[in-house]
Formats: C-alpha cells, sequence, structure tokens
C-alpha cells in the first residue's frame, strides 16, 4: 500500500539523525584511540612496529569503505559471533577511522621540527613526557582542521551502514521510501539532512586551516 | 656513576668512530677535557663539530669508540645515558625552545619530568636562572614574543635549569642578528666565568680568545690541531687551519 510523502516521514527521517550520529560517535572515539596508536606506531623507532602500521593503513586506503563493511560483518559470522549490525558497523568504521586518522596524525607528528625532539631529548625527556609534553600537543594545534575534514568523511561514510541493514538515516529513508514511493522528495529530505551536519564542520576545518596557514607563515 | 669526589677529567672520548650510513663522519677522534675548562671547536662547514659534540649526550650513537662523561661510560650501554643527559645541558643554532609553553614552563618542564622537584623549588630555580640570563621580566610571555636573542638566552637558561655540569653549545649565535649576538655571548662569558664546563662550536673568534682554554680545529671528520687561542690564532701549524682562519676573517 503507497501512502502519499508528508510531514510524519519528514519527521520519522530526522528522528534517524541520531543514529547517524551516534555511529559516527563511536567510530569517531574508537578511532581516535586506535588512530593515536596507529600515528605512534607509524612514528616509532622500532621497525616492525612502523611497517605493521604502514600495512594497516594501506589496507584500508586501498579497499572501499563497503567493501570493509562486508568483510567485518560476514567475517563475524564466521567466527562464530552473532550477526549484529550495530557491532559490525561499529567495528569496520572504527577500523576504518584508526586507519584514516592514524595516517593524518602521523603527518601532524612528523611535521612537528625535528629540533624539538631534540632539544627534549637532550634535556633528559624520556619517550613518554616526550610525547605528551613536547610533540603531541604541538602536533594537536595542526590536526585539528585535517581531523575534522575527516569527521565529516566519516559521517557521510556511516550511510553504507544501511546495507548491512543498520537502520541509520540513508536506511530510514530507504524505509520511508518503500512506503511512499517518492524518491526524490524522500532522498532529497535526507541529503538535506547530511548537509545540515556535515556543511558546519566543513566550514569549521577550512576556518580553521586558513587561521592555521596564516599562524604558520608569520 | 657518579663518584663523590668529581673526578678532574670531566669527558674523556677514545678512538671515536661514527658513520652516517657509508659516511664517515668522524674519524679516530680523541679528546679529554678537564673539569671547568671551556673548549671552542671550529672548523669548515661538514667538518663534524655539530656531530662531534651530539656524541656527548648521545643525539648521535657511535659505532666504535668509548666515550665517558663526569665517570659515566656512555658507552656501556644501560641507563648510562639518562644519567649522562642530566649532567650535560645543550644549546642549539635554532633555540629549539618548545613553541606552547610560556618561558617559565620551558625551564620547569625538565626540572619536574625528570628530576622530579617540586613544582615550587622548579619555579624558584627558573626565576633564578632566567633572572641570571637577565630576563625574569619575559617569564610569562611566549617564545615567539621574544627576540631571537632572549630566546637563546631562555634556551641556556632552561639548560642550567637542570644544573648540569657540562654545557655545549651549537654555533649558539650563528642564527641571530648581529646585534643580537654580543647579549648572547656575554651571558656565555659569564658562564665561564662561574667555571662550567663548556664545549663551544662556533666561529665568535673574538669569543674563543676571550674564554676558551683550547681551541680545536676539524676537518673532515678529524681533529687536525688543538692549543691554546695564543698559539692557534698566532702560530696555527696546520696547512689547513692557516687557510681556514684566513677565510673567516
Ligand atoms: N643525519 C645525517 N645523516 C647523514 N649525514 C649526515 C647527518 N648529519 C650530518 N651528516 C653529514 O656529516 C657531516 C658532518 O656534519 P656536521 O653537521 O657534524 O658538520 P658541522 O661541522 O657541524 O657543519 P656545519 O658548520 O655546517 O654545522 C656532513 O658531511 C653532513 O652532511
Ligand atoms: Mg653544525
Amino acid at each position: 500500500m503507497i501512502r502519499p510523502f508528508g510531514f510524519n516521514d519528514i519527521i520519522l527521517i530526522a528522528e534517524a539523525i541520531r543514529w547517524t550520529l551516534a555511529l559516527s560517535a563511536i567510530a569517531f572515539a574508537g578511532g581516535a584511540v586506535g588512530g593515536l596508536l596507529i600515528a605512534l606506531a607509524r612514528t616509532s623507532d622500532t621497525r616492525w612496529l612502523r611497517t605493521a602500521s604502514m600495512l594497516f593503513i594501506r589496507l584500508f586506503q586501498g579497499t572501499p569503505l563497503l567493501m570493509q563493511l562486508f568483510l567485518v560483518f560476514f567475517g563475524m559470522n564466521i567466527f562464530g559471533l552473532p550477526i549484529n549490525p550495530w557491532l559490525a558497523a561499529s567495528l569496520a568504521l572504527t577500523l576504518h577511522a584508526s586507519a584514516f586518522l592514524g595516517e593524518i596524525w602521523r603527518g601532524c607528528i612528523e611535521a612537528v621540527p625535528l629540533g624539538q625532539r631534540e632539544a627534549a631529548t637532550a634535556l633528559g625527556l624520556h619517550y613518554y613526557d616526550r610525547m605528551t609534553s613536547v610533540i603531541l600537543p604541538q602536533a594537536a594545534r595542526i590536526s585539528v582542521a585535517p581531523t575534522v575534514g575527516f569527521l565529516v568523511q566519516l559521517i557521510k561514510g556511516t550511510s553504507l551502514a544501511s546495507i548491512i541493514g543498520f537502520t541509520e538515516l540513508t536506511r530510514t529513508g530507504q524505509i520511508v521510501n518503500n512506503a511512499t514511493f517518492s524518491p526524490f522528495q524522500v532522498f532529497g529530505t535526507v541529503a538535506v539532512f547530511y548537509f545540515i551536519l556535515c556543511w558546519p564542520l566543513s566550514l569549521t576545518a577550512r576556518r580553521m586551516e586558513i587561521r592555521f596557514s596564516r599562524a604558520t607563515t608569520r | 656513576m657518579t663518584t663523590a669526589t668529581a673526578p678532574e677529567t670531566s669527558i674523556v672520548m677514545q678512538d671515536i668512530n661514527k658513520w652516517y650510513g657509508a659516511y664517515h663522519a668522524l674519524r679516530n677522534v680523541n679528546l679529554n677535557v678537564r673539569r671547568g675548562e671551556r673548549i671552542v671547536i671550529c672548523g669548515p662547514s661538514g667538518s663534524g663539530k655539530s656531530t662531534l659534540i651530539r656524541t656527548i649526550n648521545q643525539l648521535e650513537p657511535i659505532q666504535e669508540g668509548k666515550i665517558v662523561v663526569d665517570g659515566i661510560e656512555l658507552t656501556a650501554g644501560g641507563h648510562n645515558v639518562d644519567e649522562v643527559r642530566r649532567d650535560v645541558g645543550m644549546v642549539f643554532q635554532q633555540f629549539n625552545l618548545f613553541p606552547h609553553l610560556t618561558i617559565l614552563q620551558n625551564c620547569m618542564l625538565a626540572p619536574l619530568k625528570v628530576r622530579k622537584i617540586p613544582k615550587a623549588e622548579a619555579e624558584a630555580t627558573a626565576r633564578k636562572f632566567l633572572t641570571r640570563v637577565r630576563i625574569p621580566e619575559q617569564a610569562d610571555k611566549y617564545p615567539a614574543q621574544l627576540s631571537g636573542g632572549q630566546q637563546q638566552r631562555v634556551a641556556i637558561a632552561r639548560a642550567l635549569c637542570m644544573q648540569p655540569r657540562i654545557m655545549l653549545f651549537d654555533e649558539p649565535t650563528s642564527a641571530l642578528d648581529p646585534e643580537m649576538v654580543k647579549e648572547v655571548l656575554d651571558t656565555m662569558v659569564d658562564l665561564a666565568k662561574e667555571g662550567m664546563t663548556m664545549l663551544c662550536v662556533t666561529h665568535e673568534m673574538g669569543f674563543a680568545r676571550a674564554v676558551a682554554d683550547r681551541v680545536i680545529f676539524m676537518d673532515q671528520g678529524q681533529i687536525i690541531e688543538e692549543g691554546s687561542p695564543e698559539a692557534f690564532f698566532g702560530n696555527p701549524q696546520n696547512e689547513r687551519t692557516r687557510a681556514f682562519l684566513k677565510q673567516i676573517h
């Protein structure tokens, strides 16, 4: 039975924003932890850590996010875990975000001048204090803009989780469309909601980038 | 181990060889530094001056030879390098202050994290040395707000806050505008007068004449000539030393 697309449908779609946000938040939080570890491994003095983290990054950069979702989703089943879209989507997106944030943050750590590390070392600071007190605070400043930029990509990327049955913004759109068969209005609405989520973030990222490049070319 | 009775010899370097990949950067270098001795190291670009002093706190590892600093054998491995770094302060050409920390925080970081002294004591020490280098009023500013000469004096104060027994300087005035060179050199002269053991890579020959006990000339990774400033400048023995001295005058 087909009903017309109406205000209630818009509300229904709007309510699904929270699932998109929840999934983005989980992936971003998990990816921040994973990404920091990957970035530290990439910049470590231990060769096998550098190689292993490099392979991890290449793997996730070199395959489509959709395949990553599929592999985790069906892979979990093979390893005897129950099929659970929440778990699969969270895990796949966390791994994905870890790889990309790891690569972004590696660049930020390497952008801190070598003299900073040398001065800290000469003062007797060990790795942990050197990182937490000297290198990472400076790398963090450089990283804000590209990190927000990646967050936008991540939010848009969560739409692929709809394909493994995770009911977020896009999937809710599909469900509403099945009932109303007004694809243009439905997916137009969905797109507008993504835009409202992402546009302010993109704007912030661009502004921070400009401010940062000004600060560094002084 | 640090011995209770301070050894007369501050640094012993024996048959040092160092390679960067295939490039032989230090060739059979031997150097003994007495406690309180002031040494100036000069030589053409790429001769290994920086490399030499950076081996003393192991910013650069060596492949052959033996280094003993204040009775601690650096090349014996283990935690000896930590002890040596606590005893050896270093000042770089590019200052290398931590830009995200205030002047005071720059000076307090290592004493807090490495020596683990109480905060009030670290702050008192930091203010004392900032006064010593004549910029106590800049304590709450950030490095970027200071002139080059002021930044380099902060870098000296920061190193002194660890109460080192040896100070290494790698061309501390080369990145400075000419009018700021003097204020940094004056600070170093003060330090020399207090009896600090100093190794200083510099081409400031006035400074070398005024404070150095010994001038060392390096070329192609070797110590070619050494002597008192009078002998070194007045009557250089080696041909390459003479050519070099002619160039920088
Ligand atoms: N990290 C490195 N990797 C490879 N080669 C290096 C490295 N650091 C220095 N070298 C080389 O070792 C040689 C000695 O370098 P060093 O920096 O000690 O010279 P220097 O006497 O301090 O010169 P300058 O007056 O230009 O500072 C140079 O030929 C340099 O190119
Ligand atoms: Mg040098």
